[in-house]
């Protein structure tokens, strides 16, 4: 018997499992909440309230899930081809810096919506060009993606430093950040539309990204479902063996998947730049391509499942500086340490309740699982 | 009669849905060789594995010379007097012998007294059953056939007295499997008990007392081998009749379609794997290749095929050179008329995860009849997977069941379909019948010889020298890297077992 366990049906392995994980992280989560003194049901109360009982409240939620879309998008693609591209941060920073170019440079002279698509191509070719070295240094040298990637977000760092302090600043500002950017680089807020839709929202970063995120995740799905490059990323993925039986170039693939997964996360930086900050500050990918390993791995690497993983962390950033703000108790890093178990419990441990739910799963339903008795004999 | 040294009562193990086993029963008498046969996933190896106490029965008894045991843990069974030669080998490849045969069985902190008991031990075993190895020989360095010896002595050491062997003779050569057999007769003459688990019928007939039949988790029959017939047995094992013997007419061979000049390839160690190897293979016949695993014949059909490259040599393909030492490539090969069933069918040529429709085109992916430029048709894929898995016989029927819930026989029909259907001129087949059941071996054999007799060239790699046989209209044996000998479909199991030995080469040598 090669497979001691039977396989799961799609509704259980994408629905139910991660629901099963989600639920136990949030537990345990609230047994913190619980240790610092205080309520938990108060503070999930708080934390839903905040994510999505205003319309500030969700236009934020859905700000932070557009970021964590293009980052999660990212992973995932990288993830189909068998590479683990940890370099996001260091992409969407890079990816910024064209962005900040295209918008210094044409604010004054076009309108957003020539900028726009101007800015979206620079910042899918910075975030690409940044993952070229460590794509060539795997395919060619066998350097390992994960640790040049790491190295990668090291140097975006500092080069991001060095950027904004010494070329960027505007003459006789404090802050290291680019000048704010003048009308021809102001993309359109969603707020007239949640205001259409009757959730009555004031001050939020919500933009027109978030239309380009879904369109990026229809993408995405076309890429790796639908085209010839996508199955040859999946079969890579899947079995380098066949891949190289099938002619399928190692090399090209590897380079070519990582461009396409930087590029996305540089999309990323689309997002706070013009849509909400309208300049360039030190620090604003803020984590967002870290949360998008977590993302992808709870989305099971599928589109679909990623849009909700975003808006679900979208949640917890949004929310859970809703109840850092009320609950004294509870510090800025207590929410990290509840996204970290999320992580954990959702990323990490993803195989922990599967073979208790597929032993409980096939006593009930048996045919359920897809397994019928073998045809006797063969021929 | 004396208590069975194992009784089986009534063994059920279940994984998820699927039921491994059901309801077996199985005694084996001391002192004599029991041969469990089965198809691949008949549920052997799980039964073995309860035994053995990797696995626990969901119920049922196990009883050891009559008196029931529970065993959880590979630990216990050893305490049972249980031992188990693992079809691949459990041996740490760059201990010696006796540090192997020590292993978790060291006595003390320190090794010295350890070591030299088991030396004295060692040559004991050694006078008493013929199983002669050197003692302070490092494992890699051994022959394969030398290496299994090792494992043998492993068990013994640790006591055993019942020793299961799975599917022990798979690397040996014809010569190596009956100096097994040898051995395993002069363990039931000292009184262990030994269960061979096979499914080669020869070895059954050639070595056991007795034979018990497995199929689809159930114990379908027991019988004394001598009262029970080859015929019987695959019948038993398969569950309706099976034609043993491949029929075929001449071959008419025609043109050269592959012709391999001075091969020369390395694997990726460096080690030299195939030497100045040359042949032609002409259209209208199957040449075979036989030998031993690991005598270069993966890194031959590898290269022809383009996925390794070759330090020297020239491959003609059709009259055209392939550039086998360069940009060789295997998508352009296939373009022009090669087509390749791979050994490795679980890494090379499937895509386990993969949807069956989508394995159907793998490496011909980018054919303009199954897409636009940037897009698959996957209608047109799905049609294709279809027509093929109608004309193969392959079941379940269904193209989107993932590849990995299709048996070995299914899913090698899967390759077959997949590079036959393309009508090549040259077809490269490595162990086509490798974890296939009976009955699709029938089938595959069926339309190799359909290939042939359709004029394409086939060459064809496999171990199972019954196979190389009665499919190939010549014979080459590989030995070390170098084809040693050629022979026609009529030469006798001895003469090419001594070539694949090496044998005949030495003599030249000498």
């Amino acid at each position: 018997m090669s497979a001691p366990y039977a396989k799961l049906p799609a509704w259980a392995d994408y629905g139910l499992i991660p629901l099963i994980n989600l639920i136990v992280a949030f537990f345990v989560a609230g047994l913190v909440v619980l240790l610092v003194g205080e309520s938990p049901f108060e503070a999930v109360q708080l934390m839903i309230k905040g994510a999505f009982g205003s319309g500030r409240g969700i236009g934020y939620t859905l700000y932070y899930a557009t970021n964590f879309i293009f980052t999660g998008l990212a992973v995932a693609v990288a993830f189909h081809a068998g590479l683990f591209n940890i370099g996001g941060e260091g992409q969407a920073s890079v990816a910024g810096v064209g962005v900040a170019v295209v918008c210094l440079a044409f604010d004054s002279i076009l309108p957003w919506w020539v900028t726009f698509p101007i800015a979206v191509v620079a910042a899918a070719i910075f975030g690409a060009a940044w993952a070229l070295i460590p794509a060539w240094l795997q395919a060619y040298r066998g350097s390992h993606i994960v640790i040049t990637t790491i190295m990668f977000n090291f140097i975006a760092a500092s080069l991001m430093v060095y950027l904004l302090v010494n070329v960027f600043k505007a003459p006789g500002q404090q802050a290291p950040e680019t000048r704010t950017f003048l009308e021809g680089a102001n993309i359109p807020s969603l707020e007239p539309l949640l205001n259409m839709l009757g959730i009555a929202a004031r001050r939020t970063p919500l933009n027109i990204t978030f239309f380009l995120a879904l369109l990026a995740a229809f993408g995405v799905w076309l890429l790796i479902w639908r085209s010839r490059l996508g199955y040859e990323i999946r079969t890579m993925g899947h079995s380098p063996k066949a891949a190289r039986y099938a002619g399928i170039g190692e090399k090209r693939i590897i380079i070519v998947t990582m461009l396409i997964s930087a590029g996305l996360a540089g999309l990323m930086a689309l997002n706070p730049i013009m849509g909400a900050q309208d300049r360039m500050q030190l620090g604003f990918v803020g984590g967002a391509g870290f949360v998008g390993i977590a993302v992808a791995l709870m989305g099971r690497s599928h589109p679909v499942g990623i849009i909700l993983a975003a808006i679900l962390f979208g949640m917890l950033y949004q929310g859970g500086a809703e109840i850092a703000f009320e609950m004294p108790n509870i510090t800025r890093e207590m929410i990290v340490v509840i996204m970290g178990l999320v992580i954990f419990f959702a990323g990490a441990l993803e195989h922990m309740f599967r073979p208790a739910v597929q032993a409980t799963l096939a006593s009930l339903r048996p045919s359920s699982m897809g397994l019928k008795p073998k045809p006797a004999g063969d021929a | 009669m004396a208590d069975a040294a194992i009784e089986l009562v009534g063994i059920n193990k279940s994984f998820g849905a699927v039921r491994a086993n059901r309801d077996i029963h199985l005694k084996v008498e001391p002192g004599t060789i029991h041969g469990i046969i089965g198809e691949n996933g008949a549920g052997k190896s799980t039964l073995m594995s309860i035994l053995y106490g990797f696995y626990q029965a969901d119920s049922g008894e196990i009883r050891i010379g009559g008196k029931p045991a529970a065993i959880k843990t590979p630990n216990e069974a050893i305490a049972h007097g249980i031992g188990m030669v693992h079809q691949h080998f459990m041996l740490v490849e760059n201990f010696t012998v006796l540090e192997n045969i020590i292993l978790g069985a060291e006595g003390a902190a320190l090794l010295n007294r350890g070591i030299a008991r088991a030396r004295g031990e060692l040559h004991r075993l050694e006078q008493e059953y013929g199983l002669e190895v050197e003692p302070d020989a490092v494992i890699e360095e051994l022959a394969v056939g030398l290496q299994q010896r090792v494992e043998i002595l492993k068990a013994l050491y640790r006591g055993a007295e019942i020793l299961i062997l799975d599917e022990p003779t798979g690397v040996l050569t014809p010569a190596e499997a009956d100096h097994l057999f040898l051995i395993l007769r002069r363990l039931k003459d000292e009184g262990k008990t030994v269960i061979l688990i096979t499914h080669k019928l020869r070895e059954i007939m050639a070595v056991t007392d007795n034979v018990s039949v497995m199929r689809q988790g159930q114990m379908v029959a027991t019988r004394k081998t001598s009262e029970t017939t080859v015929e019987e047995l695959a019948e038993l094992m398969v569950g309706r009749r099976v034609l043993l013997h491949v029929e075929k007419g001449e071959a008419k061979p025609g043109e050269v379609k592959l012709s391999v000049r001075n091969l020369t390839v390395k694997d990726s160690r460096g080690v030299t794997m195939v030497k100045d190897v040359s042949f032609d293979v002409r259209g209208g016949e199957i040449v075979g290749i036989a030998g031993v695993a690991g005598n270069g014949q993966s890194e031959l059909i590898e290269t022809i095929a383009g996925i390794r490259k070759a330090v020297s040599g020239t491959v003609m393909l059709d009259g055209r050179p392939v550039d086998v030492t360069g940009a060789a490539d295997p998508a352009d090969l296939r373009r022009r008329g090669l087509a390749h069933v791979p050994e490795d069918r679980h890494h090379m040529g499937l895509i386990l995860p993969f949807e069956e429709y989508e394995n159907s085109i793998l490496g011909y992916h980018n054919d303009p009849e199954y897409g636009n430029g940037v897009f698959l048709d996957l209608k047109a894929v799905e049609a294709d997977a279809r027509d093929k898995i109608a004309k193969y016989d392959i079941r379940p029927t269904d193209p989107h069941l993932k590849t990995a819930n299709f048996s070995g026989g299914n899913q090698q029909k899967i390759v077959l379909a997949r590079e036959m259907e393309q009508d090549p001129g040259v077809l490269i087949v490595g162990q086509p019948t490798r974890g296939v059941d009976v009955g699709a071996i029938e089938f595959i054999h069926k339309r190799l010889i359909a290939m042939r007799d359709a004029g394409k060239a086939v060459l064809l790699v496999s171990v199972e020298l019954d196979e190389i046989r009665s499919l190939s209209d010549r014979i080459l044996v590989m030995f070390d890297g170098r084809i040693v000998g050629e022979r026609g479909p009529d030469a006798t199991e001895g003469a090419l077992g001594l070539l694949m030995a090496g044998v005949e080469q030495k003599e030249a040598a000498e």
